[in-house]
């Protein structure tokens, strides 16, 4: 092969480590309408425990398993978290903030995003908020 | 003397993988991966940054008036950032009465240059392959490519070298639940003067459910995702069309199991004479989260 072709095939698969750390700005740019959307699902306690199993399976491995933040990843459990609407949660989740190091979880099925909402509300608010 | 005894038959393969499956209920915790069950077609989703992908991908085919063959794929994927996904791939053959042999490499990235979900989500895909003329992998059907090359021995084939730089605009879309995929192809030999090659892929996929459940499970419907592909060949620059393409489509099914462990299988139906008649698709991937943080000092 030649040495052309070998950097040819290098520039084109370098992988180049950047991460941005998520400062909140994703929140400014949730449309008005989204805002105010209601989680079907929330303080059901099965729609917790199957937020659970798929926050555990997707997210922990970013956000740690008991959403405390690894790294410049921020933890869950936080007053931004508490105070952001579910709305705000489920346009976050689905769009992403690709260019902060935010994955788009567009193809996750909604009913199971808003069951990870469900179980991050879980981690913010008092267990007795919950309700079979 | 390169005739290998090879007796492949599908029983064979097809085995230690039921197998395989078999052994997942070992697992616990639910799984829902976003990532359809396509082996020709890609989706919009991009690897999680951080993550490495390890997939082994064959297949296993009896062409007619061909020796049958099998052709695995490893493909080493990794999520450089939350918009770009680099992957690499190593591939060979080995065909019954004939030989085996190691076929060639590709490195390709991924792009997605929107920032959130569309009702249309485009990703721009580049790839540069160094691949010999005995590669079965089918990752992609471009130009002409028909039957007869799988009836020439590897040891003539492979001293056919093609380097190529191929280029793929991916559109996808989710909608309630469903996945639908479109890739337009457009593949160039940069080491010998061949026209543009032309080719596509459509697929089609949802998961069984779509609601996660508290209980851990393995075979849960929400684990399992169902779909189509159609795919083949549209020509050249100079011949732009169906006539004298490869066509296949089939349906294809895969099972996400819990932490990472995904298994797929499709069989995919030539739809035509200039195609292989049945390709038996089956691959296992697992996806080691977070490589990157091993190298951190600070986790």
């Amino acid at each position: 092969m030649k040495g052309k072709d070998v950097l040819l095939a290098v520039l084109i698969a370098l992988p180049v480590m950047c991460f941005a750390a998520a400062d909140g700005s994703w929140l400014k740019k949730v449309p008005t309408a989204d805002r105010g959307r209601m989680n079907p699902y929330a303080g059901k306690t099965d729609a917790v425990a199957a937020g659970a199993n798929l926050f555990s399976e997707n997210c922990a491995k970013c956000h740690g398993e008991n959403a405390e933040g690894k790294g410049k990843r921020p933890p869950l459990k936080s007053d931004r978290i508490k105070n952001a609407t579910d709305g705000e949660l489920a346009w976050l989740l689905k769009n992403g903030n690709s260019f902060k190091g935010m994955p788009i979880w567009g193809g996750l099925p909604e009913q199971e995003r808003w069951q990870i909402i469900a179980y991050i509300r879980s981690l913010n608010a008092p267990a007795t908020a919950v309700q079979p | 003397m390169l005739h290998a005894r090879l007796r492949i038959r599908f029983g064979d393969l097809l085995v230690p993988f039921l197998l395989a499956i078999c052994l997942v209920p070992a697992w616990r915790a639910a799984s829902a991966q976003q990532e359809p069950p396509y082996f020709v077609t890609y989706s919009s989703v991009l690897e999680e940054p951080g993550n490495l992908e390890i997939e082994d991908q064959n297949i296993v085919a009896a062409p007619r008036n061909a020796n049958r063959f099998f052709a695995p794929t490893l493909e080493l994927e990794y999520g450089v950032t939350a918009w770009w996904t680099a992957e690499a791939y190593l591939q060979g053959q080995a065909t019954q009465h004939d030989s085996t042999v190691f076929t060639g490499f590709r490195f390709e990235s991924r792009f997605r240059p929107l920032p959130r979900e569309y009702w249309i989500n485009p990703v721009v895909y580049v790839e540069y392959e160094n691949v010999n003329g005995a590669d079965k992998s089918f990752l992609e059907v471009t130009g002409n490519s028909t039957i007869t090359t799988l009836q020439v021995s590897n040891a003539a084939l492979r001293k056919e070298l093609e380097r190529s730089i191929e280029g793929k605009l991916i559109l996808s879309s989710n909608v309630k639940g469903w996945n639908i995929s479109e890739n337009m192809i457009a593949e160039k030999a940069v080491n010998e003067s061949e026209p543009w090659e032309f080719g596509y892929a459509l697929a089609v996929a949802r998961p069984l459910a779509l609601k996660g459940q508290g209980r851990s499970c393995v075979f849960c419907r929400q684990n399992i995702s169902a779909g189509a592909e159609l795919f083949g060949g549209l020509g050249t620059r100079y011949s732009f069309g169906l006539k004298q393409t490869a066509q296949y489509a089939g349906p294809t099914v895969a099972l996400n199991a819990p932490h990472g462990l995904t298994f797929k299988f499709s069989p995919e139906f030539g739809l035509n004479d200039n195609g292989a008649g049945v390709l038996w698709r089956f691959g296992v991937s697992y996806e080691i989260q977070q490589v990157r943080d091993w190298f951190r000092r600070s986790k």
